[in-house]
């Protein structure tokens, strides 16, 4: 039984009602086609309207859904040969990041991701996708590779954030996380970030630095998670589904901020119902990048990264009085 | 007992006058949060706000950081009164960053300019706790990064103190980017081999810890000073388990490999001297 959606309830009983009504014909032999094609046009306007107007909340719900494809559908689906390379050849291996090189589209590229379970025992072995600072270094590893081979990079940012835990702030979860981000500034190889479900934090941002970043449209991208934010704010973690309307954490939200290059667009009610043809609509975006970013220089490259992320920030000047520069 | 009710000793619970419930009076003497002796504001003042008794180090402003690491009189300020808009409008969030304002006279967290230390020229930022927290938005990525270049610019070493409680809430993922838009402009600093030493002062914890803080050629901190990614509260929540005491302490970080030294504040501007020295440009061969 696929996990239920609060806000696609609706269309979920509309459903079922039709396939009542279907199996009541085949039984009873009373022709009740005329019902059933009023009722399916209803339920084609329904899902216009529900998934058409989705909430920040509705998308939360869906970057979180447990049966959300994660890092290792999209490699499968996505690439060819991919090779799992573990370890960060310093502390130990984190299942929570997965890694290595793959051909896409006949193309050599490293492929990294965050790595989360969809059932409590493959969660627990990838630490529900939180990762340890070994999980960063051994990104980094695998990135500096990518480059020494020329390779580009395809980031997938799927966690709730860098876990917070004892044994990963006495390895430097900050200086992991840190470390990633300086270095992948200045990596000479193309790097594409796409968030497929929660993008949580520094945790995420350690695989985000990259020349494109798309989210798919039901992603998440965000400073703090909405519970997290609601409790600060209104002291009240039960105030999550406000918190994820003013934080602006959704993927249409952070193309409206400028921050993201595109959004790539799901299957009508979330990429859990169609991993195939998601992994298909995410593949148009990473051919365009890929083919438009090997043209160009690395030093070009690693420059227009950096003036990327430096145009990102809002600020003036007290009384408009511009003090300098 | 009944013939409590009946006793003269009335029991009155003693309601003690607001002025006598402060221990000490504001702004002449101050209590020290470690040893809890109490001294004379200007005594230490005078001591750079560390306790003559148990060492303990106060917080300092942004000023009296200034005041007792470089040389008297040698800071040119730049950027100064960039204050941030609001990209996601967020409740009340102009309000708090005006009072803050007012409260602290600064207009942001983070202080930048240039200056001299031991007679040696630098670019310095030092960030400020009594600001909305020190916390990163864009005005204190945008100062960092201009810092930076005007350190490319002058060919000189950049020193950063920071004191911040992460990344600013109500700058959403804008807040979150800064990590990022730091570290790369720090990526260009490295790339000129100019020096950056990063000095950890309490609390320099979550998105700032994550990023521009643990970056340094030298990473430096001050004693006692709390440093981390995540919160204690979190950790503990998370993994149920009590943290020790000196859980994300700076002497935690040094036993961990995370530091170069702890130094104490006295030392400080002898210590920045001396690696400013040893970091002078050389003639190549």
């Amino acid at each position: 039984m696929p996990e239920q959606l609060p806000f696609e309830k609706p269309v979920i009983e509309l459903r079922s009602k039709i396939t009542e009504l279907k199996e009541f014909t085949d039984e009873k032999g009373i022709d009740l086609s005329g019902e059933i094609t009023k009722l399916e046009a209803r339920l084609e306007q329904l899902e216009e309207d529900i998934y058409g107007n989705m909430k920040p909340w509705d998308r939360v719900q869906l970057a979180r859904h447990s049966q959300r494809p994660t890092t290792k559908d999209y490699i499968h689906h996505l690439f060819t040969d991919f090779f799992e390379m573990h370890g960060d050849r310093l502390y130990g291996d984190d299942a929570a990041i997965v890694g290595g090189p793959a051909f896409f589209e006949g193309t050599p590229v490293t492929v990294i991701g965050h790595q989360r379970g969809k059932d409590t025992k493959e969660n627990l072995f990838r630490n529900f996708g939180m990762p340890h600072p070994e999980g960063y270094r051994k990104a980094l590893r695998l990135m500096k590779q990518a480059e020494k081979f020329s390779r580009p990079i395809i980031c997938f940012i799927d966690t709730k954030g860098a876990y917070p835990g004892k044994a990963a702030e006495e390895r430097g979860q900050s200086e992991a996380i840190a470390r990633n981000l300086i270095e992948m500034a200045g990596l000479r190889t193309p790097v594409i970030c796409v968030v497929i479900g929660e993008g949580g934090s520094g945790g995420a941002l350690a695989l985000g630095v990259g020349d494109r970043i798309y989210m798919l449209e039901n992603s998440t991208y965000s400073v703090i998670s909405p519970e997290g934010a609601a409790s600060i704010l209104w002291k009240d973690a039960g105030e999550a589904r406000a918190a994820a309307e003013t934080m602006k954490i959704t993927a249409p939200d952070l193309f409206e901020l400028g921050i993201i290059d595109a959004v790539i667009p799901e299957v009508r009610g979330g990429a859990n119902r169609d991993v195939i043809t998601q992994a298909e609509n995410i593949r148009e975006y990473l051919e365009e990048a890929i083919h438009s970013l090997k043209k160009k220089d690395k030093e070009d490259l690693v420059q227009e990264r950096y003036e990327k992320f430096n145009r990102i920030g809002e600020y003036t000047y007290v009384n408009d009085a511009n003090t300098e520069e | 007992m009944i013939r409590d009710l009946f006793s003269k000793k009335r029991r009155q619970a003693k309601i003690p006058r607001d002025e006598a419930k402060k221990e000490v009076p504001e702004g002449i003497m101050a209590k020290c949060p470690e040893c809890k002796s109490i001294c004379y504001i200007k005594e230490l003042r005078k001591n750079d706000m560390v306790c003559e008794q148990c060492g303990y180090h106060h917080r300092l402003t942004a000023g009296e950081r200034l005041h007792c690491t470089i040389d008297e009189d040698s800071f040119q300020e730049i950027n100064a009164g960039m204050i941030s808009k609001d990209p996601l409008n967020f409740p009340e969030y102009e309000e708090k960053s005006r009072i803050d304002r007012e409260k602290t006279g600064l207009s942001e967290a983070i202080v930048t300019g240039t200056a001299s230390i031991g007679g040696y020229p630098v670019v310095i930022a030092v960030m400020d706790a009594s600001f909305r927290m020190g916390s990163m938005g864009s005005v204190v990525g945008e100062k960092i990064v201009r810092a930076v270049n005007r350190a490319i610019e002058d060919k000189t070493p950049f020193i950063l103190f920071s004191a911040s409680g992460g990344a600013r809430m109500q700058e959403g993922v804008v807040s979150l980017m800064q990590m990022a838009k730091t570290s790369t402009a720090l990526r260009k600093l490295h790339e000129e081999n100019l020096l950056f030493i990063s000095v950890m002062t309490h609390p320099t914890t979550g998105g700032v810890s994550a990023s521009f803080a643990s970056l340094g050629d030298v990473n430096l901190a001050e004693p006692g000073a709390l440093i981390g990614f995540a919160g204690r509260r979190i950790i503990e929540q998370t993994i149920r388990q009590k943290l020790p005491d000196n859980f994300q302490t700076a002497e935690f970080l040094l036993e961990h490999g995370q530091l170069d030294q702890v130094i104490h504040r006295h030392h400080m501007k002898n210590t920045l001297t001396t690696l400013t020295a040893l970091h002078q440009p050389q003639e190549e061969d």
